[in-house]
């Protein structure tokens, strides 16, 4: 005799309790906080604001801190709760010409006006593990100096000033919104770059290094690399002008890339760009290589067939919270649909089998 | 102004919109059958429905187009304060409204091979609606509907264009009929 | 739950998801684009099913969610837990009570009637996806009516293994026109597919709604000398012995022994309720579970 077991909901409620019991951890040991994380796990809230298309280093830190660590489930929970956010309006484009620079390097000059400036890098520090971390945080305070207020223009801007890189048309009024407007392709680069923004950093970043491995090369150079904050301003139609209403912490890439002339067009560089929330260097030269990559039609370049090239291949595969709730929804039930083809094969095999058997009978 | 364009919405937006939301599907499903649907108090001429089908159904995102003597300030401050929907050239619109008399078809979006949703819905006022009259045949029908269509080669032509062509509510007082592309009518 | 409009939405995400629902009406079997949300649940778990429930549902709903036919799998008890929640409607496990019925892979045995709503997860709405993987070319083929490809996907079944080796997600054709996916019921649900309710499919992560009418045509794809057929396992319930229903196939012991049962629990239970009872079932009792 056989009794169906039911268990759905107790086992859905045991299941968060234990869930709620392994956040916490061993509870002899002081909770993090949300501060914590927000303070010294820094390059993770700026994935997660980046990853979340919402810059809120609080949020982001509470969403960490209840993923347990899982940035993706962290980037899921950000990126759910944005979507229940009202739209006020639209905030005009930031001008990082302008940007506090905590970082700014070129690797095309050898130094330019503004200056290299190497900020908070991991760039030089050796590898090793640091033994004194694990018992004993504290450390010296870092030299300081009076605050550089000479302006930091735009290295390409030297590029432009002899016409060797080639500009770049003003984008639309308002660009579109992947979060608005299912996406459409072909896309144009203003949605290409808004899903490149948010799109999982280790997809975009196996991509990019793709094209510097031959699948499309086109020999970048980064001509600028530049951290730092820039102030966000609306344009409020009752006052007439514009107001800065915040403040946030940019990470942008240009690069220069192979140049390209025609028989009335002069050879002159292209572009890549990228431009991420927080200071997430790797993420914005991967979409500056990738951004390049996907402009083969506009350049008038040949398709290599490189998977960097394609749009559609990257733009529907670049979105983690996608990717990730597809792949694992395969571990729901699917015992219908494996039942059907299980009475198929059956099927299949019994007929297989007997034209065997009829067929040995007849030799 | 004898109306005023900040009264005669939803009182409740969630509650109200979804009941009359259900009542404009299943017209639109069930080609033919006369639904109610309520809610909305516009500004004469609109019907109570075509008013209520423009706020279920309206916002920024949608153009919307008054043909005739619907085309008048009190429905234009109307729809403006209570969809935010711009009012646009017949050419562009989402939604077109309307007498039949008013409404010229021909310049209307029909949608594209790749995009046929892309198609204006036609909100017709009719003086009178019953289940009578032509006949309606296709999805949503069973055997056959009647409908007191105020054309029939204009519907005939319309459903020629399938899967392109436009969309059609009639209203009248507080209920709704729609007659998509896909019906068949004779 | 207050923090939240009611069943979860805003209202313009409702307004923008009621108009792709209405298009998709007019359309049948025509995949209508539509700017799908962020969820508070997975891509891939229903999140396209969740936003048209939320989009059609009235407070006055009896909503029932299935998964695989059963109203007890853990997801669709995380569906139905979240409407009861975000919308305050009352939940059924009961075909025939449900005014809204979302679905994960089955229709329900019971034949449902004009006034239910069949609501549809469906995880890849492009039927030609798997014959060819770019939007722009499968969008094109709807556009120009080109289905040869899947025809010789079809044929090419026939000529390996001589039969259609589609089991589930078994395409169709609407009215005549356009080929749709079914969502992955099993084929032996497809004959149900033209029925009196409405049904709209959901693709929440894909940003697709698509819709069949009420009694709108739909035939399975087949060849004249190789006919569609809905096949099901050829055995009884074993717990209400019912013969004409789906059935789950389950690993009753460590030798490999096998039961059947019914895949819709709720027509499994109604039926015993009424007296019926499976070779291997016990007579039901109140409280039994």
């Amino acid at each position: 005799m056989y009794v169906a077991v039911k268990g759905g909901e107790k086992a859905i409620d045991a299941a968060h309790a234990w869930l709620a019991e392994e956040r916490r951890g061993p509870v002899d040991v002081a909770e993090l906080s949300v501060d914590q994380i927000k303070g010294q796990l820094k390059l993770a809230v700026n994935r997660v604001m980046a990853e979340g298309s919402l810059y809120d280093p609080d949020l982001a830190a509470l969403a960490i801190k209840q993923a347990r660590g899982d940035m993706i489930e962290a980037i899921f929970l950000i990126r759910a709760y944005r979507t229940t956010l009202p739209r006020i309006g639209g905030s005009a484009p930031v001008d990082t010409e302008s940007m506090s620079c905590d970082r700014r390097v070129s690797a095309t000059f050898k130094d330019a006006p503004g200056g290299q400036v190497l900020g908070p890098t991991f760039d030089y520090t050796h590898r090793l593990l640091d033994f004194k971390l694990a018992a004993d945080g504290d450390v010296p305070n870092a030299p300081e100096r009076q605050s550089d207020d000479s302006s930091k223009p735009h290295i390409m801007s030297y590029l432009d000033r002899e016409g060797l890189i080639q500009p770049e048309p003003e984008g639309a009024e308002s660009p579109p919104d992947l979060t608005r407007e299912p996406l459409e392709l072909p896309a144009d680069r203003a949605l290409r770059l808004q899903s490149l923004t948010r799109a999982d950093e280790g997809f975009i970043l196996g991509m990019a290094y793709s094209t510097q491995r031959g699948y499309a090369r086109n020999h970048a150079f980064v001509a600028e690399l530049r951290i730092g904050t820039c102030a966000v301003e609306m344009y409020i139609p009752e006052l007439g002008f514009a107001i800065e209403i915040g403040e946030v912490e940019l990470t942008e890439c240009e690069t220069v890339n192979q140049f390209q002339g025609s028989k009335t067009e002069p050879p002159q560089f292209t572009r890549g760009y990228g431009l991420v929330f927080g200071m997430s260097e790797r993420k914005a030269i991967s979409m500056a290589l990738i951004d390049r990559a996907l402009r083969w039609e506009e350049l008038g370049e040949d398709n290599l067939g490189a998977p960097a090239q394609d749009e559609e291949f990257v733009l529907y595969h670049a979105d983690n919270i996608q990717a990730t709730g597809f792949l694992e929804h395969i571990k729901l039930p699917h015992y219908v649909d494996f039942q059907s083809e299980l009475e198929l094969i059956r099927k299949l095999r019994r007929e297989a089998m007997g034209c065997n058997q009829q067929q040995e009978a007849a030799e | 102004m004898e109306h005023s364009s900040l009264a005669g919405g939803f009182t409740d937006p969630p509650q109200e919109s979804a009941q009359a939301f259900r009542g404009i599907m299943r017209a639109m499903a069930c080609p033919g059958t006369i639904c109610d649907v309520a809610g909305a108090v516009p500004p004469a001429p609109l019907s109570v429905a075509a008013g209520t089908v423009l706020i279920t159904l309206a916002d920024h995102d949608t153009g919307i187009h008054l043909a005739g003597h619907y085309n008048v300030q009190a429905v234009r401050d109307w729809i403006t304060f209570q969809t935010g929907a711009p009012l646009v050239d017949a050419t562009d619109a989402q939604f077109v409204l309307g007498t039949w008399e008013d409404i010229d078809l021909s310049n209307l979006a029909v949608g594209t091979a790749e995009y046929p949703d892309r198609s204006a819905t036609v909100i017709v006022d009719l003086p009178v609606l019953k289940a009578e009259g032509a006949t309606l045949k296709g999805p949503g029908i069973r055997d056959v509907a009647r409908l007191n269509l105020p054309d029939l080669e204009a519907f005939r032509r319309n459903a020629t264009l399938f899967p392109l062509g436009l969309d059609f509510m009639f209203t009248c007082g507080a209920r709704i009929a729609a007659l998509p592309r896909s019906t068949k009518v004779s | 739950m207050t923090d939240y409009n009611f069943a979860y939405l805003d209202e313009q995400t409702k307004r923008m998801i009621r108009r792709a629902i209405l298009k998709s009406l007019a359309i049948p079997g025509y995949q209508v684009p539509f700017a799908s949300r962020e969820m508070p649940m997975p891509y891939g778990w229903g999140t396209g099913g969740v936003q048209v429930s939320a989009a059609v549902m009235i407070q006055e709903d009896v909503f029932k969610v299935i998964d695989q036919g059963a109203d007890d799998t853990t997801n669709a008890v995380s569906i139905r837990r979240f409407f009861e929640r975000t919308a305050d409607v009352e939940t059924t496990e009961t075909t025939t009570d449900a005014t809204v019925i979302q679905t994960r892979h089955r229709i329900p045995e019971e034949p449902l009637t004009a006034d239910q709503i069949l609501v549809y997860q469906v995880p890849i709405p492009e039927p030609l996806r798997f014959l060819e993987p770019s939007e722009v070319e499968t969008r094109k083929m709807h556009a120009l009516e080109d289905y040869g490809l899947m025809h010789v996907k079809l044929y090419e079944d026939i000529s390996a293994h001589g039969a259609i080796a589609t089991a589930y997600a078994y395409p169709v054709e609407v009215e005549g026109r356009y080929v749709m996916d079914p969502s992955p019921i099993p084929k032996f649900d497809n004959p149900k597919l033209s029925m009196p309710a409405i049904q709209i499919f959901g693709a929440g992560r894909e940003q697709r709604i698509y819709a069949l009418p009420p009694y709108t045509q739909v035939v399975s794809l087949d060849f004249e000398d190789y006919p569609f057929e809905a096949t099901k396992a050829d055995h009884p319930c074993g717990l209400c012995g019912s013969t004409d229903s789906y059935l789950d196939e389950l690993i009753v012991d460590d030798t490999g022994g096998r039961m059947f049962m019914c895949s819709d629990t709720d027509y499994c239970g109604a039926r015993r309720a009424k007296g019926h009872v499976g070779a291997e079932g016990t007579p039901l009792q109140e409280n039994a579970v």
